[in-house]
């Protein structure tokens, strides 16, 4: 039963990283446009770095 | 940008230099920020296209597109106007039309938008984690080891509760303070008990707590609120978009000269300019100039009407060949057209409301769940006299009866139906509309702008010696009145070559007249040209002498129009033409679209006159309509459709909007819409099903959370896959 010590704030940990991830995507706009976004990976055009 | 990047230099202060710079031309740029709405683009090609195009402009910084609600964003320097941005796509093909920023208030919405997602996520990885430590639970974790695990749950479970449980809290302290029992006040009691029960039991020692149940009923039930938002803020902001559509600005003249105001600055007695193919922003007078006006989106007529110095003119209705010069009579909330739209606002308060299904589904519901988790308490605690385990069962009803599905069951269909039909160009501005076309079983269409474009398409060339063709299309070709374009497109298909006329010259308002041969040529309006009018839309060629010939012209009929009437008829639905305009056209487009239920010279109350007693005798009628004269036919009928290019009122007043020129998917959206009924009323049942199954279990207290976990996730994910399957 030890490895419950070890497990449990593994999984705690790793649960609360994910809900930080997606916190992050949010703050950033990424579920603004899903349909262009989808689409968007089809195109030949795209930029190396973000725009100035 | 082009001009302005920050070029590679060694320095780093020459750099610094130019971006401080960069800095505050880009803050002068979001004040120039132009919004485009896009109705046509759909895919990856779109999306490049449009933006390689408008960033190739000189001027343009950016271009953004969002396809998910086609538009694009541009940001650009104050020289480039919209104009040119959409004469720039229409010559790629992208028909476009400049939304006023101002009035898309969009971060609101979507900041309340991401609130609920936010509530949502949260809500979704505590579920996760709790659900790790409920399976060992379940699988025969004892003693100690089941405590620690109810704890860190509890742990867990409390803080989301109180964050994501917010929405429901509010919305069942507000019903329950307007004396009725909503859907949330049922979702509020089964999440307090549960996770109060489930705390208790911890504190003792229990076998059962219910953390993981309570965590993932408020996340499936978020999930459904926050499908069901988002079909109404896309709707929202649809409706915004279209609002924004007739970007009102008008050009006053002072004694500095001319300057572009917006139309709400304009007071009675301003003098105001209004170009040939503009709109009246105003009532007035004309005080110079002459033209033709066409007055068809608010009376249906199509025959253009004479105007000059003393004739009034209406906000809304359209210059057609030259300047005029107005004195403002009336402006803003005062013109006709407003006054109109009032009235429709009037009529629509009046409509009496459509009971949605999930509505009437509740009503009945929530009582219901009540009854039998207070009935559930009282016999078990008159049985057992055990307060613990009577609470504990009440909590276990509520829990399994909880809406979860029922939440699930609407909003995940409207979603998924809504965006198919945005996909096939129709705007669902509102939640029940979808279930309202359903009925459908009689279909109205107006005829000026709905079954036709409000273009005109000249008729019979065939009859006309050669001779005459090539000197209208001399004449024809020197004007940018609409019918001389549509004689001189048609003119040029043939192709007739113009004949060589000299002193060609335009009297706006009359028509176009050269010289051949010594004698003066005419063509324009009847009077002008010394002609007999016949009795349809025409422009008339006089040659000096002799009798004039009369070019006849009807409209253009809208794609697919003809496909839609057949195909609903196919459908065994009734369809009937009701114009405004008079009655040979009228009679010539039904004919021609086969429909054989149509009267004309209808004035608007003789619409919604005819709608009424359709509705009367038990009809669920749809009305297409475009006009101004169409808008209480709109409000009065069981659900409207009116297209995009119709006017404000006209779109205001209706439940879809039709965003394309493509008529033709309008059967296709009815049997989606009945589809889409149908799947509802199966997720209800689906639902229930799982309730009758689960109910008598937990009502003998054999529930546990493991079986509350499972029959709440099947039946929410079997509904919303349900919902999918829509085609």
């Amino acid at each position: 039963m030890e490895m419950l010590a070890i497990l449990i704030p593994i999984s705690l940990f790793l649960g609360g990283l994910g809900l930080v991830a997606f916190v992050w995507t949010l703050k950033h706009q990424q579920y603004d446009d899903p349909d262009g976004d989808a689409n968007r990976i089809l195109s030949d055009e795209w930029d190396d770095r973000p725009k100035p | 940008m082009s001009s302005l990047a920050p070029s590679i230099s060694a320095c780093p202060a020459c750099v610094a230099a130019p971006a401080t710079e960069a800095l505050a031309a880009r803050r002068m740029e979001k004040a120039s920020g132009l919004m485009l709405s896009l109705p046509t683009a759909h895919c990856a090609a779109c999306i490049s296209d449009v933006e390689r195009a408008l960033a190739a402009m000189p001027g343009v910084n950016s271009a953004r597109v969002n396809l998910t609600l086609k538009r694009v964003s541009v940001s650009a320097s104050p020289e480039i106007t919209a104009d040119a941005l959409i004469a720039r796509l229409k010559s790629i093909g992208y028909p476009a039309h400049e939304l006023d920023p101002g009035l898309l208030s969009t971060t609101e919405s979507d900041r309340r938008g991401r609130d609920l997602l936010m509530r949502l996520g949260v809500a979704g990885f505590a579920m996760m984690n709790i659900m790790l430590l409920s399976v060992a639970v379940w699988s025969g974790a004892e003693a100690a080891t089941r405590d620690l695990f109810h704890w860190i749950s509890a742990a867990i479970a409390l803080p989301t509760l109180a964050f994501s449980g917010q929405p429901f809290f509010a919305s069942a302290w507000a019903s329950l303070r307007a004396g009725r029992l909503g859907m949330d006040v049922p979702i509020s009691l089964a999440l307090i008990l549960a996770s109060s029960i489930s705390l208790y039991e911890t504190f003792a020692h229990g076998d059962h707590a219910y953390f993981d149940a309570a965590v993932s009923l408020c996340f499936f039930l978020l999930a459904g609120r926050y499908l069901d938002y988002r079909s109404r803020a896309a709707a929202r902001s649809a409706a915004e978009e279209l609002a924004a559509l007739e970007v009102p600005r008008a050009t006053r003249l002072t004694a500095e000269g001319e300057n572009v105001v917006p139309v709400a600055e304009l007071a009675v007695d301003d003098i105001v300019r209004v170009k040939p193919g503009a709109r009246m922003p105003v009532d007035g007078v004309v005080t110079d100039g002459s033209s033709e006006i066409d007055r068809s989106l608010l009376t249906g007529e199509t025959l253009p009407l004479w105007a000059g110095p003393g004739s009034t003119v209406s906000a809304g209705e359209v210059n057609l060949t030259g300047p005029l010069t107005l004195r403002v009579t009336a402006a803003g909330r005062d013109t006709s057209l407003h006054r109109m739209a009032d009235l429709v606002a009037v009529a629509e308060s009046a409509r009496t409301r459509y009971t949605s299904l999930a509505d009437r589904m509740a009503r009945s519901y929530s009582p219901a769940v009540h009854i039998l988790a207070l009935g559930s308490f009282a016999v078990w605690l008159y049985l057992t006299a055990d307060l613990r385990l009577a609470v504990n069962i009440a909590a276990a009803v509520l829990i399994i009866t909880c809406p979860c599905a029922l939440a699930l069951a609407v909003p995940a269909v409207v979603t998924s139906a809504s965006g198919k039909l945005f996909r096939k160009g129709f705007l669902i501005k509102d939640g029940t509309a979808l279930e309202r076309l359903a009925e459908v079983d009689t279909v109205v269409f107006d005829k000026t702008g709905t079954l036709t474009m409000g273009a005109p398409a000249v008729t019979g060339l065939g009859g006309i010696a050669k001779g005459d063709l090539e000197i209208a299309a001399a004449l024809a070709g020197a004007s940018s009145h609409p019918l001389s374009r549509a004689l001189a497109a048609a003119l040029q298909a043939d192709g007739i070559k113009a004949a060589a006329l000299s002193d060609i010259r335009e009297l706006p308002g009359y028509g176009v007249e050269g010289c051949l041969g010594g004698k003066t040529m005419r063509l324009g309006r009847a009077e002008w040209a010394g002609a007999a009018p016949v009795d349809s839309t025409a422009t008339y060629l006089s040659k000096g002498g002799g009798d004039a010939i009369a070019f006849t012209f009807t409209d253009s009929h809208r794609p697919g129009a003809a496909t839609a009437v057949a195909k609903l008829k196919a459908a065994g639905k009734r369809v009937i033409l009701m114009s405004g305009d008079n009655e040979a056209p009228v009679a010539i487009l039904a004919r021609d679209l086969g429909i054989d239920d149509w009267r004309a010279a209808q004035r608007p109350e003789d619409k919604a006159a005819a709608i009424a007693a359709l509705q009367a005798d038990g009809h669920h009628v749809l009305m297409v309509g475009d006009g101004l004269n169409d808008t209480a036919a709109l409000v009065c009928a069981n659900v409207s459709i009116s297209p995009a290019s119709a006017l404000d009122a006209a779109r205001v007043a209706s439940d879809i909007v039709l965003l394309g020129n493509d008529l033709g998917s309008l059967p296709e959206a009815i049997r989606l819409a009945e589809k889409a009924r149908l799947r509802i009323k199966q997720n209800f049942a689906l639902s229930l099903g799982y309730n009758v199954l689960a109910v008598p279990v937990a009502l003998l207290g054999l529930a546990t959370p493991l079986i509350a976990a499972l029959a709440m996730s099947t039946s929410s994910i079997t509904v919303s896959l349900n919902a999918l399957r829509l085609k």
